[in-house]
C-alpha cells in the first residue's frame, strides 16, 4: 500500500512540470472564453433590453413609466391591457387584430403559392426568354418601393379598391416579392433533380411533381418565406396608411398609432401593453416555425 | 414486356454539343443489355432519352410496337433506378414504393399486395415505415429497385445504380439484380433491362449482351465472351479485360513459309497457331493486341519472343503483373504466382512470347480488328 503510494508520488513529481504548463494553458483558455462570453452577453442584453423594458413597462402604471428606467414594475398592474384593449374607438383591439389577419393570411398564402410556381418555372424549365425574364425579375429587387407607390395608388383607385384590403394582398398573388422568388430559385437549384425525374417516371405531371415532391422538399424554405411575409405584414405601416381610410378597417399597426393620436394625455401604459400584444403573433408564429427551420427534411433522399 | 429498339438516335444538347451520333440498338424482350463505356461517352444521355427525361434530337425509339419519341416518361412503360437512389425524402418507404401506383389511382387492395410482394422479394419488409434518411446505402438502393419493380414496367432502366455502394455490397447487389432478372424470366414475365455502368466487371457479369460506347457512338454490341475473345476494334479490346490488353504498334511481314512475322524494334517474331489464316495477306504497320494473360514469359534467348526489360513487378496474391519494356513498347504480362521465377526482378531481361491463337491485329488508322477473318470458316 505504502509502496504503491510512493510510486504514485514519484510519478506525480515527474509529471508536475508538464501538467503545470498544461494547467496554465487551460486557465488562459478558460479566461479568454469567459471574457468572450461576457462580452457577448453584455451586448446581447443591450440589444434585448428595450424589449424587456417594453414588456415590463406594460405592467406599470402610467406614472411609473417615466419615473424609473428599471424594467421591473413596482406595483404590477394589468390596467394598461384592460384599458388598451378597449381602445378609444368603438372597436376593441381584437377587431384590429382580426383586420390584420384579414390582410396577412391571404397575403402569406398568395406569396407562398405564387412564388413557388414562379420559382419552379425558373429553376426547372427551359423556355424562350428565360434569362431576360429572370434578369428583369431580379432587377425589380433593386427598384425602390417609393417609385411604384404613386402609379400603384392611381391604378388601385381606378379599380375602386381604396379602403379595401385588396391593394395590400392582391399583388402578392402574382409573385410580387422578387426576393422570395429569388430565394426559392436558389434553394431549388441546390436540390438534385433526380427526385423530380423519378416522379415523372412514376407518372406524375409537372404540377403533381410540384405538389407531391417539390413542395415538401421545399418546405423549410417556404416556411421562412411565410414567416418573413407574415412579420413584414404585421409590421407594415405605410401600406395600410395609404390605402385604408376608415377606422373600422384599420390593422394593428394603424390602430396603435391611433391610440397615440386620439388621447390628449397619452396613456403610455396602454400603448405599451398593446404594442406587446401586437408583437405576440409574430413571436408565436416564429417559434412555431422554428422547428422546421432546423429539421431540414431536404436531406436523406439522395446520396451525395 | 417488350423489346426496345433505337433507330439512328441522335442527341444535340442546347449548347449545340452533339452527344449521341445516330446509334442503332436492338434489345430483345427479356434481354439484359448493358451500356458500358468511359465517362462522358453518353451512356446516361442515351438512357435518359429512352426514359423520356431528355428530348430526342433525331431518330426513333420504339418500346414494343409503340413509337415513344413524344410520350412523357410516365406513359412509356419504363421504370428507372438512379445512381443516387432519388428516393422521395419526405415519404416513408412504403409511400416511396407505391407513389406511382397511387398516381395511377390503382385500388388500395392492389397497392397493398404489390407493396407486400415487392418488399418480400427485396427483403425490405422491416423498412417500410422508415424515411429514406434512416436507410443505409444498400437498403436505399433496394428500395429504389423496389420502386421500379412494383410498376411492372416493360423496360427497366438503370443508371449506374451500384456505383455509390462499397465493393462488397456492390458484389452482392449485382448478384441480387441478376437473380431477380432470372427469376422474372422464370416466372414468365421477362424484364427487358438497359443497364448503364462504367464498371466492366458489372458489364461482363450481368449482361446478356453488352453495348460498348465511345464518344456517343457504339463500338460493338455482343455477348461478354465474344466481346472478350473477338473485340471488333482496338477500343473494345483495350476497354474490356483486366489488366488492359497490350496494344503495340508493330511491322507485319511474312516469312518464306507463310507465317506472319511481327517486327518490334528490329526483332521479328513469327506467330504460329493459325494467325495466318485469320488475317488477310497484308503487310506494313499494324497494331498488335495481346492480353496480359496470353503472354508467355520465357528466357530472353528463346525463339520467337520479344526481348524486354522488367520495369515493375506487382504482386497481386495469386498472380503477378509483370511490366516490361521492349524498345518503345510497354508490355504487361500476368503470371500465376506458383509459376513465377523468383530470380526475376526489376531490370532482368525476359522473353515475351504472345500466344498465337489469342493474338489480335488491329488496323493502325481505323482501329478495326483485321484478325477476325477466318475464325468464322
Ligand atoms: N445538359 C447538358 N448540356 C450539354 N452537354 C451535356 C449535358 N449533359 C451531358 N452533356 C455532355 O454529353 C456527353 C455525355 O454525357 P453523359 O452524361 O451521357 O455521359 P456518361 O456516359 O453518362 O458519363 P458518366 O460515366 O460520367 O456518367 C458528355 O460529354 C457531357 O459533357
Ligand atoms: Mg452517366
Amino acid at each position: 500500500m505504502s509502496i504503491s503510494s510512493q510510486n504514485t508520488q514519484d510519478l506525480t513529481a515527474n509529471t508536475t512540470e508538464a501538467s503545470l504548463t498544461e494547467r496554465r494553458r487551460r486557465r488562459r483558455e478558460r479566461i479568454s472564453v469567459s471574457l468572450r462570453y461576457c462580452l457577448l452577453i453584455i451586448f446581447g442584453l443591450i440589444m434585448i433590453y428595450p424589449l424587456v423594458w417594453l414588456i415590463g413597462a406594460s405592467f406599470k402604471s402610467n406614472n411609473e413609466i417615466f419615473s424609473s428606467p428599471w424594467f421591473w414594475p413596482k406595483e404590477p398592474t394589468t390596467q394598461g391591457y384592460v384599458d388598451g384593449w378597449k381602445t378609444s374607438t368603438p372597436y376593441t383591439f381584437g377587431h384590429f387584430f382580426l383586420n390584420s389577419m384579414k390582410i396577412a393570411i391571404p397575403k402569406v398564402i398568395g406569396t407562398a403559392i405564387s412564388s413557388t410556381l414562379v420559382a419552379y418555372g425558373f429553376a426547372r424549365f427551359e423556355f424562350p426568354g428565360k434569362k431576360v425574364l429572370f434578369a428583369i425579375l431580379i432587377a425589380t429587387l433593386l427598384l425602390p418601393d417609393v417609385v411604384t407607390r404613386i402609379p400603384q395608388y392611381l391604378l388601385f383607385r381606378e379599380l375602386g379598391w381604396l379602403d379595401t384590403y385588396l391593394p395590400l394582398f392582391v399583388p402578392q398573388w402574382f409573385a410580387w416579392e422578387a426576393f422570395f422568388v429569388f430565394m426559392l430559385v436558389q434553394f431549388l437549384r441546390a436540390i438534385p433533380r433526380e427526385m423530380e425525374e423519378a416522379s415523372r417516371v412514376d407518372g406524375a405531371n409537372s404540377l403533381q411533381t410540384l405538389i407531391f415532391i417539390v413542395v415538401p422538399i421545399l418546405a423549410p424554405a417556404l416556411v421562412s418565406v411565410c414567416l418573413f411575409q407574415f412579420m413584414w405584414t404585421m409590421n407594415d405601416f405605410l401600406g395600410p396608411l395609404i390605402y385604408i381610410s376608415t377606422v373600422e378597417n384599420y390593422p394593428v399597426s394603424l390602430a396603435l398609432k391611433l391610440s397615440i393620436d386620439a388621447t390628449e394625455a397619452f396613456n403610455w401604459n396602454q400603448i405599451l401593453a398593446m404594442t406587446v400584444l401586437a408583437l405576440t403573433p409574430s413571436l408565436v408564429v416564429f417559434f412555431m416555425a422554428q422547428k422546421s427551420f432546423i429539421e431540414g427534411i431536404s436531406t436523406g433522399g439522395v446520396k451525395g | 414486356m417488350a423489346h426496345l429498339s433505337l433507330k439512328s438516335v441522335e442527341k444535340v444538347y442546347g449548347n449545340s454539343f452533339k452527344a449521341v451520333h445516330g446509334i442503332d440498338l436492338e434489345v430483345a424482350e427479356g434481354e439484359f443489355m448493358v451500356l458500358v463505356g468511359p465517362s462522358g461517352c453518353a451512356k446516361s444521355t442515351t438512357l435518359r432519352m429512352i426514359a423520356g427525361l431528355e428530348t430526342i434530337s433525331g431518330g426513333e425509339i420504339w418500346i414494343g410496337d409503340r413509337l415513344v419519341n413524344d410520350l412523357v416518361p410516365g406513359k412509356r412503360g419504363i421504370a428507372m433506378v438512379f445512381q443516387n437512389y432519388a428516393l422521395y425524402p419526405h415519404m416513408k418507404v412504403h409511400n416511396n414504393l407505391s407513389f406511382g401506383l397511387k398516381l395511377k389511382r390503382e385500388p388500395k387492395e392492389k397497392i397493398r399486395n404489390a407493396t407486400a410482394e415487392v418488399s418480400g422479394i427485396l427483403e425490405i419488409g422491416e423498412l417500410l415505415d422508415r424515411l429514406p434518411k434512416q436507410l443505409s446505402g444498400g437498403q436505399a438502393q433496394r428500395v429504389a429497385l423496389g420502386r421500379a419493380l412494383i410498376k411492372q414496367p416493360e423496360v427497366f432502366l438503370f443508371d449506374e445504380p451500384l456505383s455509390n455502394l462499397d465493393a462488397k455490397l456492390r458484389a452482392s447487389m449485382r448478384v441480387r439484380i441478376t437473380d431477380l432478372h432470372k427469376r422474372l424470366r422464370d416466372e414468365g414475365r421477362p424484364a427487358t433491362v438497359v443497364y448503364v455502368t462504367h464498371d466492366q466487371v458489372e458489364a461482363m457479369t450481368m449482361g446478356d449482351r453488352i453495348c460498348v460506347m465511345k464518344d456517343g457512338r457504339i463500338m460493338q454490341v455482343a455477348d461478354p465472351a465474344t466481346l472478350y475473345e473477338r473485340p471488333a476494334n482496338a477500343f473494345v479490346a483495350g476497354f474490356i479485360g483486366m489488366p488492359e490488353m497490350n496494344l503495340v504498334p508493330v511491322d507485319l511481314s511474312w516469312s518464306e513459309s507463310g507465317k506472319p512475322l511481327l517486327e518490334l524494334s528490329g526483332k521479328g517474331v513469327a506467330i504460329d497457331e493459325g494467325l495466318a489464316r485469320r488475317i488477310k495477306k497484308k503487310s506494313g504497320k499494324v497494331q498488335l493486341g495481346v492480353r496480359p494473360q496470353h503472354i508467355e514469359v520465357t528466357t530472353p534467348n528463346a525463339d520467337n519472343c520479344f526481348v524486354a526489360t522488367i520495369t515493375n513487378l506487382e504482386f497481386m496474391g495469386h498472380e503477378i503483373n509483370l511490366h516490361a519494356r521492349s524498345g518503345d513498347a510497354d508490355f504487361v504480362a500476368v503470371i500465376s504466382s506458383e509459376r513465377f521465377d523468383k530470380s526475376l526482378q526489376r531490370g532482368s531481361k525476359v522473353g515475351l512470347k504472345p500466344v498465337g491463337s489469342k493474338v489480335h491485329l488491329f488496323d493502325v488508322d481505323t482501329g478495326e480488328n483485321i484478325s477476325l477473318a477466318s475464325v468464322d470458316d
